[in-house]
């Protein structure tokens, strides 16, 4: 059943930052062009590791005082957001700030600041006189959207999305249903992580023997491949405005694609070990509520993050989804800039957008040896592969303690 | 430390909250947080970075003597005589 207007909804602006990239067109030339973002950090107590790093203009969108005061998601969140209006053109003459909702993912947030508070006063002998009162306001869970709100002065609501790695996609789920409602009339979505500054995290997942291993940084994400061995962390952000097709066409918006569908579920049975025929039923509940087949999708954006299990969990999932689905091509996002966390779904959904227009399908790299338990029918590998067009994506996110997210957005089309 | 040099500690310390306070047309006898864009939060790192430094404890009720430049430096002459 076709939806009114003012039911259907559509990505209108992106801002983003990412390993090696600070804009929708730098990510889409480096992962056209199968260039890696991920370089090392050496993290106090963990040494030298693997990792993606962001670089991007702090300080356009507000003051360094205003950096400092705040989180590295923080800072994330208001350079994506800030990119994300400029980009839909965007100045709030459009929309009421009162009646404009920010709606943020995170795979966790505080792990960082707490660790450098810990840090702070060992020197102090552990002295808490010295712990800061910056630590609240950074570390409660809705930092990053607070901080968007304050910096753009928008009093509607705003709060974030705990979906692990799901959450990106969670935000984006949650963003469009808000707008259905008519809760709000124009949203912020995304999903953000600053992961990268905290040594806990790559020590749990070396722990896990899930932290990715390799003397060549860029070669060290490799899902699929018969050499992976982990997760390279990434800290990253992308931010998408979010509109109801109604409004966004009365303002002649630049529309990227429409959500067409989107499902999530979770395992229930494994803290860590994700489980395929919930993934598959995830996919399979996203394309149904799209009022699509599987061989309507053009592109299956990957979650796989170069984990043994994992990916080939998903794979098995992908296989049994997608069977015979020959013009259906498969990819994965990580290989290129590592696994942004809660930032993953919506920035690997963000470096996939550009196929509507571009009819490239982007390559999975770092694919020197395939895993026979990861071969999927129509994976692109190495090199970009270019169709007469591209319709439709389904962009996958899974987490820890089984949750999973599939979006699927389709090529805009009027009427 | 001279009361020339707290004063510099001071305005050392307000520039490393915020590295665009200007100090030029600073009346040292009114408040702090009317002539630059401080906040409550931003008085707090003060105190804190104090207590860093000099390992002052400056009770919650003796706030207002950091109200102004020169309070500042009256009261924190006694402190940091030895400093």
């Amino acid at each position: 059943m076709q939806q009114s207007d003012s039911q259907r909804i559509v990505i209108t602006g992106v801002g983003l930052t990412a390993p090696g990239a600070s804009s929708l067109d730098q990510f889409r030339a480096n992962l056209l062009a199968g260039k890696s973002g991920i370089t090392t950090l050496d993290l106090r107590y963990m040494g030298v590791h693997p990792a993606g790093i962001c670089t991007f203009d702090e300080t356009r969108y507000r003051k360094k005082r205003e950096n400092k005061r705040g989180s590295r998601a923080g800072c994330i969140s208001v350079y994506c957001a800030n990119e994300a209006l400029e980009d839909a053109g965007i100045t709030f003459e459009e929309y009421d700030r009162s009646t404009t909702g920010v709606y943020l993912g995170l795979t966790e947030h505080g792990t960082v600041e707490t660790e450098n508070e810990v840090y702070n006063i060992s020197k102090f002998d552990y002295n808490v006189d010295y712990w800061t009162h910056h630590h609240n306001p950074r570390t409660v869970l809705n930092n990053p959207a607070g901080e968007v709100t304050m910096n753009l002065g928008i009093t509607g609501p705003h709060y974030t999305i705990g979906a692990a790695c799901a959450a990106g996609n969670a935000a984006l789920i949650q963003g469009a249903q808000m707008l259905r409602l008519g809760e709000v009339d124009f949203a912020l979505c995304g999903g953000i992580s600053e992961c990268v500054g905290s040594f806990g995290i790559f020590a749990s997942f070396k722990s896990q023997g899930a932290l990715a291993e390799h003397p060549d940084p860029i070669r060290a994400s490799r899902p699929f491949d018969m050499q992976r061995n982990g997760i390279v962390i990434s800290e990253g952000g992308c931010v998408f405005t979010l509109e109801r097709l109604d409004s966004a066409l009365q303002r002649g918006a630049k529309i990227y694609g429409e959500l067409a569908g989107y499902a999530m579920n979770s395992d229930a049975r494994d803290f860590v070990l994700p489980y395929g025929p919930r993934q598959q039923q995830c996919m399979e509940m996203a394309l149904k509520r799209a009022g699509m087949d599987a061989g309507d999708i053009t592109i299956v954006n990957t979650h796989a993050t170069g984990t043994r299990q994992g990916d080939v969990e998903e794979c098995s999932a992908i296989r049994k989804t997608f069977a015979g689905c020959t013009s259906t091509y498969i990819n994965n996002t990580k290989s290129s800039i590592g696994h942004a966390m809660g930032a993953a779904g919506v920035l690997e959904l963000a470096g996939n957008l550009p196929s509507f227009t571009d009819h490239y399908v982007h390559p999975t790299i770092n694919l020197d040896q395939l895993d026979p338990d990861c071969a999927m029918q129509g994976l692109v590998s190495g090199e970009p592969q270019k169709l007469a067009r591209v319709d439709a994506v389904l962009n996958n996110s899974f987490g820890m303690l089984g949750i999973n997210s599939v979006v699927v957005v389709k090529s805009f089309v009027a009427g | 430390m001279t009361r020339e040099e707290i004063k510099d500690v001071i305005l050392e310390i307000i520039e490393d909250i915020d590295e665009e306070a200007e100090f030029d047309n600073l009346d040292a006898d009114a408040p702090l947080r009317d002539q630059l864009d401080l906040d409550s939060m931003d008085f707090l790192d003060i105190v804190m970075e104090l207590r860093k430094r000099y390992q002052l404890q400056i009770p919650e009720d003796e706030y207002p003597e950091l109200a102004t430049l020169t309070s500042c430096v009256n009261y924190l002459e006694p402190k940091l005589k030895d400093a």
